[in-house]
């Protein structure tokens, strides 16, 4: 049988830098996947040594899209190590701001990383706006920047932008591919609320501002608490909140849920978007806590796509390994004992559908991502996991959202282990946070008429050794830090972060990651246009500067690898 | 006061100054390609901006970038011009972040400058193609636009031996080829943010991929706008800057453009006048974080960092860390990671055993540092007072046996 390799570098609207290389047969149809990060920077090592206090703020540069998630990750490690108990107050103030950065990450994901999966902006040259209008009533009842002369405006200023000729960003993308399924009319409306979209996030970014100082990169939390008493004994700060909190869940309500809705109406027939789920094992942490008693999503793991049973996580059973990743040891380790050493074995000369390129070594290592591994098993994590877990774990909010969600579009249960799940997962998630968000701020402020403390104070004992973890959900899903403390300093620190789990290369038994399994079976159209490949690993969200590691470079030669500059 | 004479020589240099920005203007007008329908009313309207609302932002900026209002007019045009100018951005180590400030920019907003003002020809995070595609548009700007666009970096460069900790494209070049590649044929080069400024984390002590800045890996002048991430004013404010004169702006010895960088935070702190009355948040959570005072003794890095937070602020002039409560951490300053660690630990404390070696203090303003130390003595006697008045206890002084700073 004649295979044919697709190699798909950069995949762009992502963080980070991601490979993705497929084998396909005579029909197109893929064979055999393999994801690789092309960048390492080495975090975790920067780590040692230095004060535990500043874990959050190092951690918190492994990424700037999910900038808030490893900051209290890292100063919540701390806390736990250390065995601090922060004030409800800053436990409260947390949770606003992860609010805050969920309501900003999820609508930027979709409309400006991932819409264009979906949306086939050249189309709605061609579109009625009129019709469009009336059509946008079909999936709101009160449909966002939809107006007639709202969608004529976009529609002239697309028109106006592509008669120059010059399409800067949305250049030489795969428009007019055969997997694209809006009309005309429905991607005008998805091209409008990308414009929307990009008004509406920096209103989501100042929701995490108020109490973070900015975003991306906020600098309010302290190993103890949060810093921003000030903002908190301000009612005009907490009002802007909540008046922004609004404005944001209007747009996810009426614009964000019924574009998700469009979309499963229009993509129901199109097999590369009902497949995309090849591990069927879920594991999702609790998080968003908004009063003393609720948090919004529950913890647990699924197995074998089997919602009728939720198990708890044994966080002793979590391993990581390298057999296929580029460090030179090769059995799962703990991440409390993780160490290993880069060990970098380059590309090879290769023939792909596109012409000649550099491939990787399939049998060999392939990417600076480890495998994560549960029990032996790997795992999806994100918010398809998340929404799975607390729904098969009876959390009444989720279930009545994912049944609604059903219901209104007639997609089965089964088809949320898809591309089109994972995209409307993390809608629903955003949609419940939207829709129970409020809670958190209202309890902070009865709390506050009572109680003003925000930092508990701690001392680090330099004679003592400690070890601690942060385990919660984030927005691509299940974030870990581990790490130990040992003469007042950090002598290890480990992140096993979403994108680790999901772009995990295969481990030592031969199993792919979820991004690879994701793309097993799935038809292409056309191997040269990838569409459906940047589909499905867009519907994982990727986040790849998260996703690599280090612990120890010392003592090993790192394998040589030149390149002519000249040749580039 | 000026005298007459002073007054006289300083209108002739600034007509001449204003004659020079005109031309730069009009030369950039006639640059191809041309749009036959340019009015700014019409163009303002399109982008659902109202002309006045425009001309506040115009005016916002020239203030921002230290030019006196009669410029507001010019950087209004400035703005306008923009998309004569094709845009590269390249994605090295990084972490993202630098974009998602530029996302947040909101007059113009980022549409507006997407749709109206530059040609983003590649930049990873935002563009539509991917693949073999994006690579092809790479290409393409690089070879159609050579000489004449303008180079944008974000992230520090794995360099040399270590180059392979980076590769993007079916050719899996390396990040330090390519950017060499598009700096030879860029007609100014600005690294944004403090990774490609100076290197950043993934270049803090051990550095384990030998990360780099920009500057040390190309043969040509960079414009540094550090800052982790700079504010979004930052950004388009430097864009604007080179369109409007022509030429790379002033800037100081590390490469800053002055009008961002000029002054201290502290210079500007809103909580300046507590740390001149010898009013300290001694422990986070205090009376006096509720009051709001200085948070030198909690570490804030604000005297030996360079930057407009102060008097931009972030996210639409929301919040600034110092307002939320939080030092600064001296995120502008090179190797500021190891430099101005611990980051809740005030550094005179740190002068005379730096966590890194005497190193340290080399990259920082020795006066100032000085300065500080001796106010670092001021502070401490003043606790020592204020602990025998019993009106507070001091955590750092429990933990002085075990303050973790003495690595």
């Amino acid at each position: 049988m004649s295979t044919q390799r697709v190699v798909v570098d950069p995949i762009t609207r992502i963080e980070g830098h991601l490979r993705v290389e497929v084998i396909v047969d005579q029909d197109n149809v893929i064979q055999d996947a393999f994801a690789t990060s092309t960048l390492w920077r080495g975090i975790e090592l920067i780590l040692k040594g230095r004060d535990p206090r500043d874990a959050g703020f190092m951690t918190q540069r492994i990424c700037g899209v999910c900038t808030y998630s490893h900051y209290k990750a890292g100063i919540e490690a701390v806390e736990n190590a250390l065995g601090i108990e922060i004030p409800y107050n800053a436990t409260l103030t947390r949770t606003l701001m992860a609010q805050a950065l969920f309501m900003h990450d999820h609508p930027v994901h979709f409309y400006h990383l991932h819409g264009l999966d979906w949306c086939d902006i050249t189309q709605a040259l061609s579109a009625d706006p009129r019709k469009a209008s009336d059509l946008a009533f079909r999936y709101a009842d009160l449909p966002i920047a939809t107006g007639a002369d709202e969608l004529t405006a976009v529609q002239r200023r697309l028109k106006t932008f592509v008669d120059k000729g010059h399409l800067g960003p949305f250049a030489n993308a795969y428009w007019g591919h055969k997997t694209y399924h809006f009309t005309p009319e429905q991607n005008l409306i998805v091209a409008s609320h990308y414009l929307k979209a990009l008004e509406v996030q920096r209103n989501a970014a100042q929701m995490l501002a108020l109490f973070g100082a900015k975003q991306p990169h906020p600098q309010s939390l302290t190993v103890g608490g949060v810093t921003c008493i000030m903002d908190l004994q301000n009612p005009a700060r907490l009002g802007e909140y909540l008046t922004k909190f609004e404005e944001v869940s209007d747009f996810i309500n009426r614009a964000y849920y019924a574009d998700v809705k469009m979309a499963a109406e229009a993509f129901i027939g199109e097999g590369s978007v009902l497949a995309g789920c090849g591990v069927k094992n879920f594991m999702a942490a609790k998080e968003f806590q908004i009063n003393r008693s609720e948090t919004l999503f529950d913890s647990g793991i699924i197995l074998d796509g089997d919602l009728g049973k939720v198990h708890e996580i044994n966080e002793s059973k979590i391993t990581e390994e390298a057999t296929h990743a580029w460090y030179s040891d090769n059995q799962p380790f703990h991440p409390y004992e993780g160490q290993t050493s880069p060990n970098f074995t380059g590309y090879r000369d290769g023939d792909t559908a596109n012409g000649k390129a550099k491939i990787i070594d399939e049998k060999g290592k392939y990417t600076w991502v480890k495998a994560p591994r549960y029990d032996g098993k790997p795992m999806e994590v994100g918010p398809l996991a998340q929404i799975l877990v607390s729904y098969a774990s009876g959390n009444e909010r989720v279930q009545k959202v994912v049944n609604d969600f059903l219901g209104e579009t007639g997609v089965p249960v089964p088809a949320l282990f898809s591309t089109l799940g994972r995209t409307a997962a993390r809608m629903l998630q955003t949609k419940l946070i939207a829709d129970h968000g409020k809670t958190t701020l209202m309890s902070l402020v009865e709390n506050l008429k009572v109680d003003q403390e925000t930092c508990a104070p701690y001392v680090i004992d330099t004679n003592k050794t400690y070890r601690g973890r942060y385990i919660g959900d984030v927005p691509r899903g299940m974030l870990s830090h581990w790490v130990n403390i040992k003469g007042g300093v950090i002598e290890n620190y480990q992140c096993v972060v979403p994108t680790t789990w999901n772009a995990s290369p295969k481990d030592a038994a031969g199993q792919h990651g979820p991004y690879e399994a994701a793309l097993i079976g799935t038809k292409m159209a056309d191997p040269t246009q990838p569409l459906e490949i940047v589909r499905t690993i867009h519907s994982f969200d990727p986040c790849l500067a998260c996703a690599v590691h280090v612990i120890d470079t010392q003592g090993n030669s790192l394998a040589e690898y030149k390149v002519d500059p000249l040749s580039c | 006061m000026l005298s007459g004479r002073q007054e006289l020589a300083r209108d002739g240099a600034m007509s001449a100054l204003l004659r020079r920005v005109e031309s730069r203007l009009a030369g950039l007008q006639d640059q191809a390609p041309a749009r036959s329908d340019k009015v700014i009313a019409d163009e303002a309207s399109r982008s659902g901006l109202t002309r006045r609302d425009f001309m506040k932002w115009a005016t916002a900026m020239t203030a921002a970038m230290s030019l006196p209002p009669i410029f507001a007019p010019y950087v209004a045009q400035a703005a306008q011009v923009l998309d004569r100018i094709p845009v590269i951005w390249l994605h090295m180590a990084e972490c993202t972040g630098c974009s998602e400030s530029l996302l947040r920019t909101d007059a113009p907003t980022i549409d507006t400058l997407l749709f109206d003002y530059i040609s983003l020809e590649y930049h990873e995070t935002l563009m539509a193609a991917a693949g073999w595609q994006a690579e092809a548009n790479l290409e393409h700007a690089m070879e159609t636009y050579k000489g004449k666009y303008v180079l944008f970096v974000e992230g520090g460069i794995p360099a040399g031996q270590s180059a392979f900790y980076l590769t993007i494209g079916p050719q899996a070049h390396t990040g330090e080829a390519i950017t060499k590649k598009a700096a030879a044929g860029a007609a100014a080069i600005f690294a944004i943010g403090s990774c490609s400024s100076f290197g950043g984390v993934q270049a803090a002590k051990p550095n384990p991929t030998n990360a780099q800045s920009l500057s040390k890996v190309i043969n040509k002048p960079v414009i540094n706008v550090p800052g982790c991430p700079p504010s979004e004013k930052n950004i388009v404010g430097t864009v604007l800057h080179y369109v409007l004169f022509g030429t790379l702006p002033a800037v100081d010895r590390l490469g800053r453009p002055k009008w961002a960088y000029e002054f201290r935070i502290h210079d500007l702190c809103e909580r300046r006048g507590r740390f001149d009355a010898g009013e300290f948040v001694e422990r986070f959570g205090d009376d006096g974080a509720k009051k709001g005072y200085c948070l030198y003794k909690v570490g804030c890095k604000g005297p030996y960092t360079y930057n407009n937070c102060s008097r931009e602020k972030f996210n639409q002039h929301t919040s600034w860390p110092i307002q939320a409560g939080h030092g600064c951490i001296g995120c502008s300053e090179p190797d500021f990671w190891d430099v101005m660690a611990p980051f809740e630990e005030p550094r005179a404390d740190n002068l005379f055993g730096p966590p890194f070696g005497s190193g340290a203090d080399a990259t920082a303003d020795k006066v100032g540092i000085f300065l500080l130390s001796v106010t670092g003595v001021a502070i401490a006697t003043h606790a020592v007072l204020t602990t025998i008045e019993g009106s507070f206890r001091n955590p750092k002084d429990e933990q002085d046996n075990s303050s973790p700073s003495d690595k």
